[in-house]
């Protein structure tokens, strides 16, 4: 079915594109890679007057190292990410977790500031930015501001973006060298959004110990979930395999999902200890090697 | 209704179309162009009917909205090979690949994007690769044989 039809504005800088959303308000949509919002808009869920066409502005294309911090523009593809070109490859999770996302279609188009603004409780990304503390930087009428992922993402596809706001990139802590990632997820088809989503981030001390684990797990609440409890269990101890996986699977972070036709509450939360566990088990592997 | 004028290369050739802005590339291609070479199945970016590149990347067509073509270069299978067949359609022929074939120019040109990229996959690479294009009838043994026949010959070559 083809959209409503909408007025169309491709603004080519920044400003342009802010002066746009404030003038049109909530009737515009901004689009970006739009492996989202066009389905929305073939199958009417979505019927804006106004699509304002973020693709021009080259600026939000741009990642660079800034110390130890990495800023990926908005506009960076799930296929950048994926390949982990040039500066993205000091976020090796990035490549990890851009692969699992949709069909090689939608990471040709697909957008990282897109992923983030969509904030589908599901997807990978948020739930990356969310593991690694990440701000995702924002500018709107009155400037400019970095929300922090724990803030920004508020319930599903929904985020603290205000009127008039619009993603313009994400910033990601680059780690040390004795870190290890991974990334293990559960989806019933190739390429659909995972039923539960587990990122982990294992950064161990010279003597090989855990300095610190971090979890984040999509698809078990409307907003990526962080185990903070898991998280104080596995610092300061060995990385063991069994151990890693026992506090896995007994430490209770409270997990409350909800069921619904993919899977029962009950499937999603046994999903989330078991993927945790085998990420928890693979970051660490990596992290053991990089000590080794 | 907005219009817009959208010029592009169709597999090398120079084309213009006059469009709403709401129409989508699979339209354009399809109802405005004759390439009926690009099927459209879901209509929603998931079964990989629609595939075509952009700039030489797969995309699905059905959610590339018509203003977003302006100045690049769009490949449908027929923009594959020469007069002759493309070394990847001779082995679809030769594998027997297909069946009802709605699937097929989607397959083939996610298929090719992939060995340019990758010359020498494993076949798990190829069934990964392609496990974004759905195939209703052959069960797949076929096309990844197919595909694998292929590669590590330079098969992708255009």
């Amino acid at each position: 079915m083809p959209a409503v039809p909408f007025d169309y504005r491709a603004p080519k800088t920044l400003a342009e594109a802010l002066g746009l959303l404030a003038e049109f308000g909530e009737e515009a949509k901004p689009l970006a890679g739009g492996q989202s919002l066009v389905p929305l808009l073939t199958l009417r869920l979505a019927r804006p007057a106004v699509l304002i066409d973020l693709n021009g502005l080259d600026g939000l294309r741009e990642t660079r190292r800034e110390g130890d911090w990495l800023q990926v523009g908005a506009l960076v593809r799930h296929r950048a990410l994926e390949r982990g070109d040039g500066p993205l490859a000091a976020c090796p999770l990035l490549q990890e977790a851009a692969s699992f996302i949709g069909n090689v279609r939608v990471r040709t188009l697909g957008t990282i500031g897109g992923s983030l603004a969509h904030a589908d409780p599901a997807a990978e990304l948020p739930a990356v930015v969310r593991a690694l503390d990440g701000m995702v930087l924002v500018r709107g009428p009155r400037g400019e501001r970095a929300v922090p992922a724990a803030e920004f993402f508020v319930g599903a596809l929904t985020t603290a973006l205000a009127p008039g706001e619009l993603v313009i990139g994400v910033r990601l802590p680059v780690l040390g060298p004795r870190t290890g990632y991974a990334v293990e997820e559960f989806s019933r088809r190739a390429g659909d959004f995972a039923v539960v989503a587990a990122v982990a981030v294992m950064e161990l001390s010279p003597a090989g110990d855990i300095a610190r684990a971090r979890v984040a797990l999509g698809g078990v609440g409307s907003v990526p979930q962080r185990l903070p409890a898991l998280e104080a269990a596995l610092a300061g101890g060995r990385p063991d395999a069994d151990r890693l996986r026992r506090e896995a699977l007994e430490t209770s972070d409270a997990l409350e999902p909800e069921g619904d036709v993919h899977a029962s509450a009950a499937y999603r939360r046994h999903l989330a200890r078991i993927l945790t566990a085998r990420a928890l088990a693979r970051a660490a592997a990596a992290a053991g090697r990089a000590v080794a | 209704m907005t219009e817009v004028v959208v010029g592009f290369l169709l597999n090398g050739r120079p084309c213009e179309v006059r469009t709403a802005v709401h129409r989508t590339l699979a339209d354009l291609l399809r109802d405005d162009l004759g390439a009926i070479e690009v099927k459209e199945g879901c209509g929603e970016g998931v079964c990989g009917t629609c595939t075509v590149l952009l700039d030489g990347e797969p995309v699905s067509s059905c959610l590339v909205l018509a203003p977003r073509v302006a100045g690049r270069r769009v490949t449908t299978v027929r923009g594959l090979g020469g007069d002759a067949l493309h070394p990847l359609q001779e082995a679809f022929v030769r594998h027997g690949a297909a069946q009802c074939g709605f699937c097929t120019p989607g397959m083939i040109l996610t298929a090719y994007a992939f060995l340019l990229e990758s010359p020498a996959p494993s076949r798990d690479e190829i069934r990964r690769a392609l496990a974004g294009n759905l195939c209703r009838c052959t069960g797949y043994a076929a096309i990844i044989d197919a595909v694998a026949s292929v590669a590590g010959k330079g098969g992708a070559r255009p």
